[in-house]
């Protein structure tokens, strides 16, 4: 987790003007045409293989240089070995300009320097990855909406102090400095993909009985507290 | 870093006409919080009070040991799947991070009226509120023939640390198809599915050493937490292995002799070549010296943990009786924090939110075979009621019993960083 934070970190340093990229979910539609610079080199989706680069389903929440059965450069390992993860934040970075994050890549891709163009690619490439029945199987950052919310309560505004308080519920499992290990990370997590899978849980959607349970009893303001609390961590 | 008695002393000592070393928490500036007890309730509440209060409250938490061993997991220590180092924990960050007070002594008294807490080593210190989260004591002559002076050669093993690697010692050193006994306790008592745990934890042990070695247990209860998973569990993994005495064989009519190593259950005399003396449990004595209990355990008010005999005290975990919560480090953890949010809001004014409470226990019955229980909870004008619960089903396949294993795992990381920082 240390490393994942380092990137982090870095993300900031490296696109100090784009903001909180993790954050922007973006356009798929659009990002799926903007995949067309990848493709010559990537599949995705259904019966998607190798070729030059590897396929990228479930790239989220992957391990860099992981992937079963693909050669990676030399870099790549060493960066792999170091702890880097696929995550949106890293996803940014990579794609940005690869060789920013790992100098001696083989993909050579020019980059794609409009922060806009990255989200949109990303939000087009999350829908191929966990499939975010359970929060354990999904990286946080990867979830897309499994199903939908009414739009006036994704547009309740949280108190985020009340978000606070009951934010301490989740730390009884979920650690609040990102670590991993059995239970998942909730910390960057984008806060509609957020509301959407509390509603989720609540609704009996997903499968988790713990999170059923905790999830079942919060009132829709206080699953948006929850998520202005958790936003404001962010920014 | 801690508390220094000698400035104690020299205050005590100016404030001539009191007649014990007495100062009203009020002539530090500052409100004071005292927190007797650093487990999953106390360390809990002393971390989330001096984080959220930002220095507004000063908050002084007495403990005597300056390693906290956690009862969760210990069974997974006797089991081999844990070290005991792996299950220790220093009140250091609470310290330097948190800015926590910390004492290292025992309270051994609580002057309501005056507002102190008495300490071992001499002296007091004074409180605006007291939080008390002492944990259990073991009720005199539960099990007869057992007294505390008789835990080396019978371990309860129901307080973390030495005795947990005594037991596990003890549990190694059985001769080739000797005997393990366990007397368990009669409800209510500290983690319900805890002493089934532990048999499955010895059956495992002894299985990889001593697999003709058999373990009797003698229950008061006619059931216990978990029940049809535990069974299923050592039928499927330790079958032939486990033999338990309810109440419809006399498993409450025990007595026991630690001299000669033998349990009589019900008339039949059996030797023992390793005894688990779990004995019927009340809350730590501080709580009743305190005044604040009603036959074992110390009543609250199920909104804030503030206890029904005194506004200014509040208890937390295994000591509290609160109504539907188990006792449980998950729970002594979720109440600590609603208390702490309470006790906050009465000292600064700060906001106070509904009281939310939750519950979870994970047990692990043999490699990767994790089940899991809980329930969540809400105040109601009487008591802490559970308002939907769910259980891990029999059947389940390994792969769900494994990620089951593997998040109490990471909720053994999760509720301690919460806990300790
Ligand atoms: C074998 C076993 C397995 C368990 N497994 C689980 C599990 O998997 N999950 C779970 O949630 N719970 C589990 N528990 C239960 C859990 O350990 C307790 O419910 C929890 O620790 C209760 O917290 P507490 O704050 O009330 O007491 P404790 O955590 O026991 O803390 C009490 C503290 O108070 C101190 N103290 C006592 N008297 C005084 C005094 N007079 N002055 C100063 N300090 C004092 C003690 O030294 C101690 O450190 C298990 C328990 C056992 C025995």
């Amino acid at each position: 987790m240390r490393t994942r934070s380092r990137l982090a970190a870095l993300a900031l340093a490296l696109c100090p003007a784009q903001g909180a990229g993790a954050q922007d979910l973006g356009d798929a539609a659009r990002g799926e045409t903007l995949f067309r610079h990848c493709k010559a080199c990537h599949q995705v989706g259904q019966g998607a293989r190798d070729r030059v680069g590897p396929h990228l389903n479930n790239l989220f929440g992957r391990r860099a240089g992981a992937h079963e059965g693909f050669r990676y450069s030399k870099d790549m390992m060493r960066a792999a070995s170091g702890g880097l993860e696929w995550h949106a934040d890293t996803l940014h970075i990579y794609i940005e300009n690869p060789k920013n994050l790992v100098s001696g890549t083989r993909m050579s891709f020019d980059g794609l320097p409009d922060a806009r163009d990255r989200a949109d690619l990303l939000a087009y490439l999350r829908r191929f990855s966990a499939d975010p029945s359970d929060i354990p199987e999904a990286d946080p950052t990867a979830t897309g909406t499994d199903h939908t919310v009414d739009p006036e309560i994704l547009a309740i505004v949280g108190d985020p102090e009340y978000g606070e308080y009951l934010s301490s519920e989740c730390t009884t499992c979920h650690r609040a400095d990102g670590g991993d290990s059995g239970i998942p990370s909730i910390t960057l997590w984008p806060e509609e993909d957020f509301v959407i899978a509390m509603h989720a849980y609540k609704n009996q959607y997903r499968a988790h009985p713990v999170m059923r349970m905790i999830a079942g009893r919060l009132s829709d303001d206080e699953i948006a507290a929850l998520a202005a609390y958790f936003g404001s961590l962010d920014q | 870093m801690t508390f220094n008695r000698r400035a104690f002393i020299g205050t005590a000592a100016a404030a001539m006409t009191l007649s014990a070393p007495m100062v009203r928490a009020a002539s530090h500036g500052k409100p004071r919080v005292v927190i007797v007890g650093g487990g999953a309730g106390g360390a809990t509440a002393a971390r989330y009070i001096a984080k959220d209060s930002e220095g507004e409250i000063d908050v002084l938490l007495i403990e005597p040991t300056k390693t906290y061993y956690t009862c969760f997991f210990s069974n997974l220590v006797i089991g081999g799947f844990r070290t005991i180092d792996s299950i220790a924990h220093s009140y250091g960050t609470l310290a330097s991070e948190y800015g926590v007070n910390v004492v290292h002594d025992w309270a051994v008294g609580v002057d309501r009226d005056a507002r102190t807490v008495a300490l071992a080593g001499g002296g007091s210190v004074p409180y605006d509120k007291l939080i008390l989260s002492p944990g259990i004591d073991f009720v005199d002559g539960a099990v007869p023939g057992w007294d505390v002076t008789a835990q080396n050669a019978m371990p309860h093993a129901y307080k973390a640390g030495s005795q947990t690697a005594l037991l596990k010692a003890q549990v190694e050193a059985m001769p080739e198809g000797g005997t393990f006994v366990m007397v368990a306790p009669p409800n209510p008592f500290r983690c319900p599915p805890g002493p089934y745990e532990r048999i499955s934890m010895v059956a495992h042990a002894l299985k990889q050493t001593n697999p003709t070695a058999k373990i009797i247990i003698a229950d008061p209860k006619a059931n216990f937490s978990k029940q049809g998973l535990f069974e299923e569990g050592w039928e499927q993994h330790y079958a032939g292995m486990i033999t338990r005495i309810g109440p419809d064989f006399g498993g409450q009519n025990v007595t026991v002799n630690p001299a000669e190593m033998t349990v009589d259950i019900d008339g039949e005399v059996i030797k023992a070549d390793a005894c688990n003396v779990i004995p019927a449990q009340k809350a730590g004595r501080i709580a009743e010296l305190a005044g604040v209990t009603e036959g074992n355990w110390a009543p609250v008010n199920p909104t804030d943990m503030s206890s029904k005999a005194d506004p200014d005290i509040y208890v937390l975990g295994d000591a509290a009786a609160q109504g539907d919560m188990p006792k449980s480090g998950f729970s002594a953890n979720s109440q600590a924090k609603v208390c702490a949010n309470a006790v906050r809001g009465a000292l600064t004014g700060s906001r106070v939110f509904p009281a939310k409470y939750a519950n979870t226990c994970w047990s692990l019955i043999a490699t990767d075979d994790g089940v899991k229980v809980g329930a969540a909870y809400e105040p109601t004008a009487e008591k802490i009621a559970s308002v939907d619960s769910f259980i891990s089903q029999n059947d389940e396949d390994a792969a769900t019993r494994k990620t089951t294993y593997q998040e109490s795992l990471g909720w053994y990381d999760g509720i301690t960083t919460d806990m300790f920082g």
